[in-house]
């Protein structure tokens, strides 16, 4: 069983650094994407907030594994044309962006509406009031679920498998092809993702920590 | 204590109406405040005192009137223009006007300093140097010269709301609006507060101030207008308004108040 984990090993390489990659581009793409609109959601006037509040609700609400086929068989006949890879990368985005949007508004939602007026009359502008006052006590409600969101990325990467992405998993299958054995390569390719996804639940915890330390120090 | 004399008025408010949907809550406000007047509001929870302030900061819009701040229309283009100010400039009217909340309101990921640097820093421009020499020469003249490094919740209450005026004032306002900022605090709090706002009275702050304190109003007040329904329904020198009220509606307010005062 050892052997052909050993075995394994070299060919699941790449496809670990291609889960890694796609997971860190959808993860970055979603913060972006979702703390705008989020951002704007909770801010914003309300023929804006309303489409962001359907595209948010419709993009949790679909199975991921129809989001990415979806992307990927559906877009072609609409004139759009991604790779596997893209493809795959702009379902998951799309996907997890309805969830950070949902944290970025309740992170701020949750902060008193007190500290918006004293920011307004101490003759703050909107955007300093979201970086001196909003922001900085919104972030220790945002971090603890956005974790979540992370690690939900990595695990949900597995599914580009079904595109021809030869990510992690994919390449796990291409073993298992070979050697017949899937127990060994399934047992390793759970432990990889676990040791992936413990590494983020430790960072984070030290991240809120941090973030902790210096409202309660 | 005699009124100021006469100048043209740091405020002054024309026909302010305000609507929250069906309910008007400010139903044609006319009201002057001089250069150094500490100008008292009292009334009922729900006679739009609260909301009256909140219109002069412009943190709610109104629907007609004019609001004047030293010559410059506070919330809106023209008077009954309907045409807003921009983020920027309101932000620009705000720093001059300063305001102290019932609930603080201080920024609980700041320490006090921080938290009377910040607007001095990043309104007033100043150099972190100078920005946080001043915040401590006020946090000193409020009397939390050794409470400087404290996050708001290692505070007391009186303490907290003290930061808050250091915090409003610090940025040398030209007006000093406070809402009933000793209705939250236990009574033993009140009058370290209440000393604090009678130090910047003596010194010629410009103030208007909601407040159930009556004693307050009655020997640091320099003019007392009872609000009644959204409308001004008496108001005049406090010693003489509060002994001889002409209303019902203020005797029987009056007489709540000190049943619960006593």
């Amino acid at each position: 069983m050892i052997a052909a984990m050993v075995y394994a090993l070299p060919f699941l390489w790449q496809g670990f650094v291609l889960t890694l990659a796609v997971s860190g581009l959808v993860v970055a793409g979603s913060l972006v994407i979702g703390l705008l609109l989020g951002t704007a959601l909770a801010f914003g006037p309300r023929w804006l907030g309303l489409p962001i509040r359907v595209f948010a609700d419709t993009a949790r609400a679909i199975p991921l594994i129809v989001l990415i086929f979806t992307v990927y068989y559906g877009l072609p006949a609409l004139g759009l044309s991604l790779s596997p890879f893209w493809a795959a990368v702009a379902a998951l985005t799309l996907f997890k962006t309805g969830h950070v949007i949902e944290i970025v508004r309740g992170a701020i939602g949750s902060i008193h509406p007190g500290q918006m007026e004293a920011a307004k009359t101490i003759g703050l502008t909107f955007a300093n009031r979201l970086r001196y006052v909003i922001f900085p006590q919104a972030v220790r409600r945002f971090l603890p679920p956005w974790i979540n969101a992370v690690t939900d990325s990595v695990k949900g990467s597995a599914l580009v498998s079904l595109v021809g992405v030869v990510d992690l998993m994919m390449a796990i299958q291409q073993v298992i092809g070979r050697t017949f054995e899937p127990m060994p390569l399934y047992i390793l390719g759970a432990a990889i993702y676990i040791a992936v996804n413990a590494t983020l639940s430790i960072a984070s915890r030290r991240l809120e920590a941090r973030f902790a330390a210096t409202v309660a120090a | 204590m005699s009124p100021p004399v006469e100048a043209p008025p740091v405020l002054a408010i024309r026909g302010l109406v305000k609507r929250f949907g069906e309910t008007t809550v400010l139903d044609g406000i006319d009201l002057d405040v001089a250069r150094g007047e500490v100008l008292v509001v009292i009334g009922a929870s729900g006679s739009g005192k609260t909301t009256l302030l909140r219109c002069v900061n412009a943190l709610v819009p109104y629907e007609t009137g004019s609001i004047v701040l030293d010559g410059t229309e506070v919330a809106y283009t023209a008077p009954n223009s309907g045409v807003r100010r921009s983020d920027h400039a309101l932000s620009a009217i705000r720093a001059d006007i300063g305001m102290v909340f019932q609930l603080f309101n201080l920024f609980p990921h700041l320490t006090a300093r921080e938290n009377v640097a910040l607007g001095l820093r990043v309104t007033r421009g100043l150099g972190k140097q100078e920005a946080r020499a001043r915040a401590e020469h006020w946090l000193t003249r409020v009397g939390l010269a050794d409470r400087m490094d404290h996050l708001p919740s290692q505070l007391s209450g009186g303490q907290q709301q003290r930061v808050g005026i250091a915090r409003a004032v610090a940025m040398e306002p030209k007006l000093l609006l406070l809402d009933e900022i000793t209705s939250a605090l236990d009574p033993e709090l009140v009058g370290e507060v209440l000393d604090v706002v009678r130090g910047l009275a003596r010194e010629g702050m410009t103030m208007l101030m909601v407040t159930h304190e009556m004693s307050f109003a009655r020997d640091a007040g320099h003019r007392v207008v009872f609000m009644d329904a959204g409308r001004i329904a008496e108001s005049g020198n406090p010693r003489e308004v509060l002994a001889n009220p002409q209303s019902d509606r203020l005797r029987r307010f009056l007489r709540r108040i000190e049943l619960r005062t006593e």
